[in-house]
């Protein structure tokens, strides 16, 4: 299963799939102008995993910051992930979120209550990542 | 009611009217003003402005300048959409159509985040309609509404702007004031206002 690592820029985010050292990680802001040509390769990743990968997984979300176009986005990788899991049963979710931000962690508790997965919290301090 | 803002019958020449556009400004407590194109540039430029905002603000002060920065971002780039729909079917004249005006005021940290954009008449009654529904909801409708909406397909395109004015209207709890002012046959001028407090 080959690697996808894709850089932060000022608007779109980091992804770090490395499956060899079990690192699925979305991470900084999500607001590009075509939200579809940013996160299809994550799609297109994302199925050759389910067919690949059955170890387990850990999807850790960590933006910081990501607009109501990538929201939707967000619903189908999770969505995704949810068929997976249920194909598989590897794999786990984290949702992480500033101390505070109440938006950030409400937003995982949304997707939480629609997708059928529990989600597992983890906050940190401003600054602290 | 004119609509010149100084109200002057000749053109003044264009130092002073810098002068009482930066008074007029100061007056109105505007932050920031901006007319012209609006493309993906130009709002990355003005919330990375807000994000720095954000990023240097107090622990206190931080949720109020990141919610700005978001009703930027949402309102900022639904125009952004808007402009590129009437720059593709209205492209007689591409400079008028794919303009607007973007502003933003403060009094006591508290913000107001306004647009301005042309939009094809035939859209206007839909838009009208969505807006004055979703002001009369209450938050728990707002969030059902949303949810209902995020699961949308995301190849649907109906989904775009509706989901943006969603979502600041339940991030913020405050209504959206609007206005739709005819141009001609084909375009409106649609002007909206969201208070962030």
């Amino acid at each position: 299963m080959k690697t996808l690592q894709i850089s932060a820029t000022e608007d779109t985010p980091s992804i770090q799939f490395i499956p060899e050292k079990g690192i699925f990680e979305f991470g900084g802001k999500s607001l590009p102008e075509d939200v579809l040509s940013f996160y299809q390769p994550i799609i297109d990743w994302l199925d050759e995993f389910e067919n690949s990968f059955t170890k387990e997984a850990c999807f850790k979300f960590k933006y910081k910051y990501f607009n109501t176009a990538s929201s939707k986005i967000i619903l189908d990788i999770l969505f995704k992930l949810e068929e997976i899991n249920q194909k598989n049963n590897n794999i786990s979710i984290e949702w992480w979120h500033m101390e505070g931000d109440e938006d950030m962690q409400g937003a995982g508790e949304e997707y939480e209550e629609i997708v059928e997965m529990p989600f597992k919290y983890v906050s940190y301090k401003r600054g602290e990542i | 009611m004119s609509n010149e803002l100084f109200d002057y019958k000749e053109h003044i020449p264009l130092m002073e009217l810098v002068q009482k556009f930066h008074t007029t400004m100061l007056k109105h407590n505007l932050m920031l003003v901006y007319e012209g194109e609006i493309n993906q540039m130009i709002t990355t430029a003005f919330t990375s402005m807000a994000e720095r905002n954000m990023d240097e603000s107090t622990d206190e002060e931080y949720p109020i300048y990141k919610r700005l920065h978001h009703v930027m971002v949402e309102c900022f780039q639904n125009v952004c959409r808007h402009a590129e729909d009437a720059k593709i079917s209205l492209s007689k004249d591409i400079k008028k159509y794919g303009s607007g005006i973007l502003m933003v005021s403060e009094t006591d940290k508290k913000f107001t985040v306004l647009t301005g954009n042309i939009i094809h008449n035939e859209k206007v009654k839909g838009l009208e309609l969505f807006l004055t529904e979703l002001n009369e909801m209450n938050q728990e409708q707002v969030k059902s509404l949303y949810k209902e909406k995020i699961k949308e397909s995301r190849l649907s395109d109906k989904g775009g702007a509706g989901l943006g004015f969603i979502d600041i209207v339940k991030k913020t709890g405050n209504k959206i004031r609007f206005k739709f002012e005819k141009i001609d046959e084909n375009t409106s001028f649609f002007i909206q206002e969201i208070a962030i407090n």
